[in-house]
């Protein structure tokens, strides 16, 4: 009976064929093509009256640079901003969720959006996903009870602090924060540090690069600061410009109308009903 | 970074503990450290890993960050829940068969060992541990975390029955300083929350202010004045 199940597999139901045929592939060597991931350097911080976001804008894909001005600072609600690194559509794709869920809940109770809902709405997720949507986040604003500031990992662990790195440039900015933050700093001293930060991760770590972007959220107010500083500007443009050759040889511009294959019949028999 | 495998980096995050809860004579103490790390990166060397439950129960937390903060968030939703339907404040009795409950029954899924302590009217200052596998255990004292190896003989010595709120605190914070000094994933600052009939005390103790349990080396500005100071060839000893 045992054997019959082998020989005749019952109509319907999954197979894992492909399954034993991946692990197979794989144990020859065979790897899958890489997920977009942004090698990042994403930071935040509290001064005297708000916070700080920043980011690079460099997005690769394994070793090649795949955008080099991406915008990695998303939008969750009026008064609060998220950085996101790792996989670049993972972030975006629980930035977007979330933010639209805190949309409706403002509609719903006619208030101000509050940090810790859009924290607990985030690290539900990702906990709920075991680490699978890579995303690892930094997410700051300021509420009716003050400025926050968190950041949330993969795999759902949240933690509070006055100032946060994260990405894969997270030591090389983390350092800068050691070293030069302090308590209550002002908006300006604020954004310098931010992008002393930033520039740090983008010139001492491969996977960060090209310009900074700073958001700060003040009480009713933010700033969006798209390419605060382009550390790598572009220095040398050809003045005569660049062509580039023919794509598709043009042979012929003359029209042949095809034969017409159907004779369409005035007034012929209706079909039947 | 190439040189360390991107889990030591990128991987789960994991809390390298040492949390301990001791009972005494009118109440309990929780003790931990402060230290998160990611493998070998110190992702946060500040964190709280004593959390709230309800006004009279805390919760330490080692093991899984993630995990941990999951469980105890439920665990205060449920105590909350309850603490309205009683209309009197939850037992720590109730607290830690909560935490055990969801530790048991997701076994498979956690990866956390946790340790609540608290005070109600009826059984006085309880400390509980609920350790990896889910079980529940009612203790005078418990010890958690990775550090937690180098403290048991330490515990077995120093631990007394009916101390004083001032003799707890001093024995929860020597023993966490003994194992920040020789457990490699612990560190950073001791917390501790004392936990009695009349209420709850937070207090720090700063790393600076720690005993560091060996002897210093005299502080050099840079190896130029080692070199430039002392014996010709310093580097032979």
């Amino acid at each position: 009976m045992a054997n019959s199940c082998v020989d005749f597999p019952a109509k319907g139901g999954f197979s894992f064929d492909l399954c034993k045929r991946n692990a197979m592939l794989s144990d020859k060597g065979l790897k899958l093509p890489p997920f977009r991931k942004t090698g990042t350097t994403i930071v935040g911080l509290v001064f005297q009256d708000g916070v700080i976001l920043g980011a690079d804008t460099r997005a690769t894909e394994g070793p090649i640079v795949c955008d080099k001005n991406c915008e990695k600072i998303h939008y969750m609600a009026p008064n609060i901003y998220c950085c996101g690194a790792g996989t670049a559509a993972d972030t975006e794709a629980v930035t977007d969720m979330v933010s639209s869920q805190l949309q409706l809940h403002r509609y719903h109770t006619g208030r101000e959006s509050r940090v810790v809902t859009a924290l607990t709405l985030l690290k539900k997720h990702l906990f709920n996903y075991q680490g699978y949507v890579s995303a690892a986040l930094v997410l700051g604003g300021v509420d009716c009870t003050g400025p926050h500031l968190h950041t949330i990992y993969p795999h759902g662990s949240t933690d509070t602090l006055p100032f946060a790195t994260m990405g894969s440039g997270s030591l090389a900015a983390m350092a800068v924060f050691e070293s030069n933050y302090k308590e209550g700093l002002s908006r300006d001293e604020g954004i310098k540090l931010v992008s002393e930060a930033i520039c740090s991760g983008i010139f001492n770590d491969l996977g960060s690069g090209s310009n900074v972007d700073v958001c700060v959220i003040t009480k009713g107010h933010k700033e969006y600061l798209r390419n605060h500083m382009l550390p790598n500007p572009r220095t040398y443009v050809s003045e005569r410009g660049y062509s580039f050759p023919k794509k598709t040889e043009v042979l012929m511009t003359k029209i042949t109308p095809l034969k017409e294959k159907v004779e369409v019949i005035e007034g012929g028999d209706a079909m039947e009903e | 970074m190439e040189s360390h495998k991107e889990s030591e980096i990128n991987g789960p995050h994991s809390m390298g503990t040492t949390i301990i809860g001791v009972t005494y004579n009118g109440g309990v103490v929780l003790g931990a450290d402060s230290r998160t790390s990611t493998g070998v990166y110190v992702a946060n060397r500040a964190s709280d890993k004593i959390t709230q439950l309800t006004d009279n129960v805390y919760l330490c937390r080692s093991g899984s960050a993630a995990d941990s903060q999951t469980v105890s968030d439920y665990v205060r939703y449920f105590l909350h829940q309850h603490t309205i339907q009683l209309g009197q404040p939850a037992t720590v009795k109730v607290a830690a068969n909560l935490v055990r409950l969801l530790s048991y029954n997701n076994k498979n899924m956690l990866q956390t060992g946790m340790i609540i302590g608290g005070w109600d009217k009826y059984d006085g200052g309880k400390i509980y541990g609920v350790p990896l596998g889910g079980t529940l255990l009612e203790l005078p004292f418990t010890l958690g975390g990775s550090g937690s190896s180098y403290l048991y003989g330490f515990f077995d010595q120093a631990w007394k029955e009916g101390m004083t709120q001032e003799e707890a605190e001093q024995l929860v914070v020597k023993a966490v300083s003994l194992a920040i000094a020789r457990d490699g994933a612990s560190g950073g600052v001791v917390r501790t929350v004392t936990i009695n009939s009349e209420g709850v005390t937070r207090k720090y103790y700063p790393e600076d202010k720690l005993p560091r349990w060996h002897e210093e080396l005299e502080p050099q500005n840079s190896l130029l004045d080692i070199l430039s100071s002392s014996s010709p060839e310093p580097m032979i000893s």
